[in-house]
C-alpha cells in the first residue's frame, strides 16, 4: 500500500517555507500567522503516523517508493519504523514551538527566519524517513543550509566563525559517508537501499573502515567527543530557535544513524569496536559533566549538558541489550523535550535582559515567579529526577549497562551526581538568592505566549516521565529485530 | 584531377554552414547598419544561433554519419553538446547585452568573434580526424584572443589577450607535436584509423607514448587543469567579465568534446597511460584550485580557481573509463557520460555564477570584488537566493546539481578501483566548500557596503532567475539529463 503520510509530512513544511519566502518579510503579521498555520498543519500530518502505526510490526511501514535516478538506481524510497516514527513527530512538534519562540523577538528578515525553520523541519522529517542512501544523504547535507543561514544571520557576536565551523565540520563527516555509500553501492551489485545493505554480507576489513566513515558522519553529528567543539559554539551563537532545533532534533540525526546504518550495515565491526564507542560515550558523560560544571554562560552550559546527555544515548546503543538500546532512544527524545525547554528558558531570559552570563542574573525568582518555576522544573528533568522523561531513559541506560558490567554502569550512573551537580547549581545562582542587579529587579514575567510553550513542553515532559509505555511501546517491536539482526554476524 | 572530385554529404555539417553564411549576414548588416542600429547584430546572432538549434534538432537522427572524407562527424554526441553550446552562447549574449552597451563593447567585432569562436567548438565537437580537431581549436582559439582584448583601452584585458595568445601558442604546437608522432606511429590522422592501428599493436609504443604526451599536455591546457592552468586566472581576471563568461561556459564543452575524441574515439588502445596522466593532473588540479581560491579577493579570480577544480573533477570521470587495464562498456560509458553530465553541470553554474556577477555591475563599475556581494541579502533577497543555490551547488551541497554531477564522477571513480582518490577528491571539495561559503557568508551575514540599486536590465533578471532556478530543478530531478547524456554517449561510442 502506498501512502502518503511520510511525503506530505516533509513536503508540507517544505512548500509553506516557500510560500513564506514569497510572502516577504515586510508583511509580519501574516508571515508569523502563515509559518505558524504550516507548522501546525505540519505537525497535523504526522499525527497519523502514530495512530495508524502497528508496534507489533518490526519492518517498514508507510513505504512510498517512485524512482529517482534511474541511471543509478536511486529510489524516492520513504518509510518509517518503530525506532524513526517518533522523531518525525517530535520534529514536527519542536518546529511549532520554535515558531512561536521567534514570534516577536525576531525583528530582522522574519519571513527568512520563519521560512528556514519550516524548511529545515521538513528536510530532517526526509533525514528520518529516507530508506535510500543517497536520499538520506541529500536530506542529510542540505539540512545544513538553512541551518547555516539561521545561525549566520540571527546569531550572536560571533556567529559567522560559528556558522561556518558548524558547517565545515558537518561536511567534513558526511563526506566521507558519500565514499562509504558509493563503495556499498557497488559491494551490493547496484543497489543504495539501506534495508538490501542489511542484508549485505562485507567482509570484516571493509566492515571496520565503512564503520569508520559512518563514525565520522554520526559522532560529528551526536557530537561524541573529541569532535564536539563545533557544538557549544554554535549553541552559544545560535538565536533560541537555532539552539532549540540543533539540541532537540539535530544531535539526534547522528545517534539515528549509528542505528539505523551502523548497526546494522557493519554488526561485527560494531562489535569489534563497541569498546571505543562505550570509552568515549564516557568520556563524554563523565568528562564534558565536569566541563559543564565551570561554564559561566548558560547556553554553553546546556550545550555540555547536551553533548553529556548524549554520550548516554550512544552509551546505550552500543551495550547491545534491549533495556540499553531502548533507553537510549527514550533517552533521546527525552533529551529532544527537556534541551529544548532549557534553551527556551535561557531565551527568555536573554530577550529581557540580553546577556547569558551566569553572573548576570540572581533572584530571578522574585520577578518572574512563573517563569522560575518552570525553569526549575527543566532543570531537574535535565538532572534526571524522577517522575520526569529524564530519568526514563538513563534509568534504562544504566540497567542496561549494569546488565553488561557493574562498573561501566556504575561509571554511567555518575551522571546522575553530575548533571544534578550542574544544573542545579546553575539554577541556585540564577533563579534563586536575593537580586542580582537593579535590572533583575525589572524583569516581567512570562507572557501567556512564552507559559503556552514551555507549559505544553513540561507537560510532554511530564507525561513521559510518569508514562513512558506509549513511547517504549512502539519501538519494542523494532528494536528487539534490530538487536537480533545485530547478533548475527555478516562474515 | 576534377574528375576525382566527389561533393561530399554537406547535410551533416548544415548546422555549420548554417552559421558560416549567417556570419556574413551580420557582418554585412554590421557594415551598413552598424553606427545607427547597433542592436542588430545582437539579435542577429541570436537569430543564428537558434536557427542552428533547429537544424541541428531537425537534422538529429541518432545515427554516427561521417563527411568530408571521414573528416567530420555527426552523431548524437556531437549534436547534444552542439545544443548546449548553442543554448551557453545564446545565454552569454542575453546577459552581456546591457554590460556591452554600457562600456561601448557591443560592436559587430564582438559578435562576429563570438559566432566564430561558436562555429569553431561546433568543429572541434565534430572533428573525426586530427586536422579538423586543430581547425576548430584554432578558429575557437583565435577567435577567443581577439574577445578578450576587445575592451582595448584596458591594459589588464590586452595583457590578459597576449598572455593568452602566447600560451595558448605553446599549446597548440604540443598538440600538433603530438599529434604528428602519433600520425609517424601509425600513419593515419582519422581518430578511427588512428584506433584501429593501435588495435592491431604493430605500432612503435615508445613514439606512441611520447606523442600521447604531448597531446594530453595540449588537451590539459585547453581543460585549464594543472600544471597547464597557468593562463586560467589572468583571462578570466583580464577579460570583459562577459568575455569571462563566455570563456567559462562553452568551450568547456568543445574542450571536453576533444579529449574525448582524441583520448578515448583515437586512443582508447592507450587508455592505460592515459589514465594516469590524467590522474595525477586531476588530483592536482582538485587540490590547486581549491586552495588557491580560498587566497582570491577578486570573484572571477575565485571563479577561475573554482574551474581549475571542477575540470578535475570532471576529469575524474574521464579517467575511470578503464577498469585495471579491462574494458566493460558498461563501466566506460558510466564513466564518460558522468564526466560529460559534469561539464554540462558545471556550464550551467558558471554562466549563473558570472551572471550575478553581470547584474552587479553597471555603467562605470565592475562589480568584481567579494565585497561588492556584502549584504546581498539587503539588497535583494531573491537574487541573493539565487547566488546562494549557484554557490552551493558549485560546492556540491544537495540538491542542487553540482551534488548530482560530483556524486557521478566520485561513483565512477570509485568504480574504477580509485577509492583513495574520491577520498581525497572529497575531502579537497570540503576545502572547496570554505570559500563557496564565504560568498554566502558576505550576502547573508555581513552588512552592504555598495548600497547602489541594481540597474540590470529585465531581460538579465529573468534569465538569471531562470538559470538559478534550473540548477536547483535539475538538482531536484536530475534524471533526464544524466540519461540523455548516457544516451548521447551509449549511440555513440
Amino acid at each position: 500500500m502506498n501512502s502518503q503520510l511520510l511525503s506530505l509530512a516533509i513536503w508540507v513544511p517544505i512548500l509553506g517555507a516557500v510560500l513564506v519566502f514569497a510572502v516577504g518579510s515586510e508583511r509580519r503579521t501574516l508571515v508569523r500567522w502563515l509559518a505558524l498555520a504550516v507548522a501546525i498543519a505540519g505537525f497535523l500530518v504526522t499525527i497519523p503516523l502514530y495512530t495508524r502505526f502497528d508496534a507489533t510490526q518490526s519492518g517498514m511501514q508507510f513505504v512510498e517508493q517512485l524512482p529517482w535516478i534511474t541511471r543509478f538506481n536511486v529510489w524516492y524510497l520513504l518509510g518509517v519504523d518503530g525506532i524513526s516514527m517518533p522523531f518525525i513527530l517530535l520534529n514536527s512538534l519542536i518546529t511549532v514551538f520554535v515558531v512561536l519562540a521567534g514570534w516577536e523577538v525576531i525583528e530582522e528578515k522574519q519571513a527568512q527566519y520563519m521560512g528556514a525553520f519550516l524548511a529545515m523541519s521538513g528536510l530532517m522529517n526526509g533525514i528520518f524517513s529516507a530508506l535510500d542512501g543517497v536520499l538520506f544523504y541529500v536530506f542529510f547535507e542540505a539540512s545544513l543550509i538553512p541551518m547555516y543561514i539561521i545561525i549566520g544571520v540571527w546569531g550572536g557576536p560571533n556567529r559567522v566563525y560559528a556558522a561556518i565551523k558548524f558547517f565545515l565540520y558537518t561536511l567534513l563527516g558526511s563526506l566521507l559517508m558519500l565514499v562509504a555509500l558509493i563503495w556499498l553501492f557497488l559491494e551490493s551489485g547496484g543497489s543504495f537501499s539501506i534495508l538490501d545493505w542489511h542484508q549485505l554480507p562485507i567482509g570484516i576489513k571493509p566492515q571496520i573502515l565503512i564503520f569508520i566513515a559512518f563514525l565520522v558522519s554520526f559522532a560529528v553529528k551526536v557530537p561524541m567527543w573529541p569532535v564536539h567543539t563545533w557544538l557549544p559554539d554554535a549553541h552559544v551563537e545560535a538565536p533560541t530557535g537555532g539552539s532549540v532545533v540543533l539540541a532537540a532534533i539535530a544531535l539526534k540525526l547522528g545517534a539515528y544513524g549509528f542505528v539505523r546504518f551502523s548497526l546494522p550495515i557493519v554488526p561485527d565491526a560494531s562489535h569489534t569496536l563497541a569498546p571505543m564507542m562505550i570509552a568515549l560515550s564516557l568520556i563524554a558523560v563523565v568528562y564534558i559533566g565536569f566541563v559543564a560544571l565551570v561554564q559561566a554562560d548558560m547556553k554553553k552550559l546546556i550545550a555540555y549538558s547536551s553533548i553529556s546527555h548524549m554520550g548516554f544515548v550512544t552509551l546505550g546503543f552500543f551495550i547491545f541489550n534491549q533495556i540499553g538500546v531502548e533507553g537510549a532512544l527514550v533517552q533521546m527524545i527525552s533529551h529532544g523535550f527537556i534541551s529544548a525547554a532549557m534553551f527556551l528558558c535561557v531565551g527568555v531570559m536573554y530577550d529581557r535582559m540580553h546577556s547569558r552570563m551566569i553572573a548576570d542574573y540572581g533572584g530571578v525568582v522574585h520577578t518572574m515567579p512563573k517563569f522560575a518555576a518552570l525553569f526549575v522544573f527543566f532543570a531537574m528533568a535535565n538532572s534526571g529526577l524522577p517522575a520526569t522523561s529524564g530519568f526514563v531513559g538513563e534509568f534504562m541506560v544504566i540497567l542496561g549497562a549494569i546488565k553488561t558490567n557493574f562498573w561501566l554502569g556504575f561509571a554511567a550512573a555518575t551522571t546522575l551526581i553530575l548533571g544534578a551537580a550542574y544544573t542545579l547549581w546553575m539554577i541556585k545562582r540564577v533563579v534563586y538568592g536575593p537580586a542580582g542587579n537593579p535590572h533583575v529587579a525589572e524583569l516581567q514575567d512570562i507572557d501567556g505566549r512564552e507559559f503556552l510553550v514551555l507549559g505544553l513542553l513540561a507537560l510532554c515532559v511530564l507525561l513521559m516521565g510518569v508514562y513512558p509505555f506509549p513511547f517504549t511501546e512502539v519501538m519494542h517491536a523494532s528494536v528487539d529485530n534490530l538487536l537480533k539482526h545485530v547478533a548475527l554476524s555478516k562474515l | 584531377m576534377l574528375q576525382n572530385f566527389v561533393m561530399p554529404d554537406l547535410y551533416p555539417a548544415a548546422p555549420e554552414i548554417f552559421l558560416l553564411l549567417m556570419s556574413f549576414l551580420v557582418l554585412f548588416v554590421d557594415l551598413v547598419f552598424g553606427a545607427t542600429h547597433r542592436w542588430m547584430a545582437a539579435l542577429l546572432s541570436v537569430v543564428a544561433l537558434l536557427g542552428c538549434a533547429a537544424i541541428t534538432l531537425v537534422t538529429t537522427d541518432g545515427q554516427t554519419t561521417l563527411t568530408f572524407g571521414n573528416m567530420f562527424v555527426d552523431d548524437l554526441l556531437s549534436d547534444f553538446l552542439k545544443l548546449i553550446t548553442y543554448f551557453a552562447v545564446i545565454m552569454m549574449l542575453i546577459y552581456g547585452r546591457q554590460y556591452l552597451a554600457e562600456r561601448g563593447l557591443d560592436k559587430g567585432e564582438f559578435y562576429l568573434l563570438v559566432l566564430y569562436a561558436t562555429l569553431g567548438m561546433m568543429v572541434m565537437i565534430s572533428a573525426a580526424n586530427f586536422l579538423t580537431m586543430y581547425l576548430g581549436l584554432e578558429l575557437m582559439s583565435l577567435s577567443l584572443y581577439g574577445l578578450v582584448a576587445i575592451d582595448r583601452d584596458n591594459p589588464r584585458g590586452t595583457e590578459a589577450a597576449m598572455k593568452y595568445f602566447v600560451l595558448g601558442a605553446l599549446a597548440s604546437g604540443l598538440l600538433l607535436y603530438g599529434m604528428s608522432m602519433i600520425y609517424g606511429a601509425t600513419g593515419s590522422l582519422e581518430l578511427a584509423g588512428v584506433a584501429q592501428a593501435l588495435y592491431q599493436g604493430n605500432t612503435e609504443k615508445a613514439v606512441l607514448v611520447f606523442g600521447l604526451v604531448f597531446l594530453v599536455a595540449g588537451v590539459a591546457f585547453k581543460l585549464g587543469l594543472v600544471p597547464f592552468h597557468m593562463w586560467i586566472p589572468d583571462v578570466y581576471h583580464g577579460a570583459p567579465t562577459v568575455v569571462t563568461m563566455f570563456i567559462g561556459s562553452a568551450p568547456k564543452l568543445a574542450a571536453f568534446a576533444m579529449a574525448l575524441r582524441l583520448l578515448v574515439y583515437g586512443l582508447f588502445g592507450l587508455a592505460v597511460d592515459w589514465q594516469k596522466m590524467l590522474l595525477i593532473m586531476a588530483v592536482l588540479s582538485i587540490g590547486l584550485g581549491n586552495l588557491a581560491a580560498i587566497a582570491q579577493t577578486n570573484i572571477k579570480r575565485m571563479l577561475a580557481y573554482s574551474a581549475i577544480s571542477h575540470m578535475g573533477y570532471m576529469v575524474l570521470g574521464l579517467m575511470s573509463g578503464l577498469v585495471g587495464g579491462q574494458l566493460d562498456p558498461f563501466t566506460a560509458i558510466n564513466a564518460y557520460s558522468s564526466a560529460l553530465y559534469y561539464t554540462v553541470a558545471y556550464v550551467l553554474m558558471s554562466l549563473g555564477a558570472f551572471g550575478m556577477v553581470l547584474l552587479l555591475s553597471r555603467a562605470g563599475y565592475e562589480a568584481e570584488n567579494l565585497e561588492d556581494f556584502k549584504g546581498l541579502n539587503k539588497r535583494s533577497p531573491w537574487f541573493a537566493a539565487m547566488m546562494l543555490i549557484i554557490m552551493f551547488s558549485m560546492a556540491g551541497i544537495p540538491f542542487f546539481i553540482g551534488f548530482f554531477a560530483k556524486f557521478a564522477v566520485l561513483l565512477a571513480a570509485v568504480k574504477a578501483g580509485y577509492t583513495a582518490v574520491a577520498v581525497i577528491a572529497v575531502m579537497f571539495s570540503l576545502i572547496g566548500a570554505f570559500y563557496y561559503l564565504r560568498v554566502v557568508k558576505l550576502m547573508y551575514f555581513d552588512a552592504p557596503v555598495d548600497s547602489a540599486p541594481i540597474t540590470a536590465g529585465l531581460d538579465l533578471r529573468v534569465l538569471l532567475s531562470l538559470n538559478g532556478l534550473a540548477v536547483a530543478a535539475f538538482g531536484l530531478f536530475p534524471d533526464a539529463v544524466m540519461l540523455v547524456c548516457t544516451t548521447a554517449l551509449m549511440r555513440s561510442l
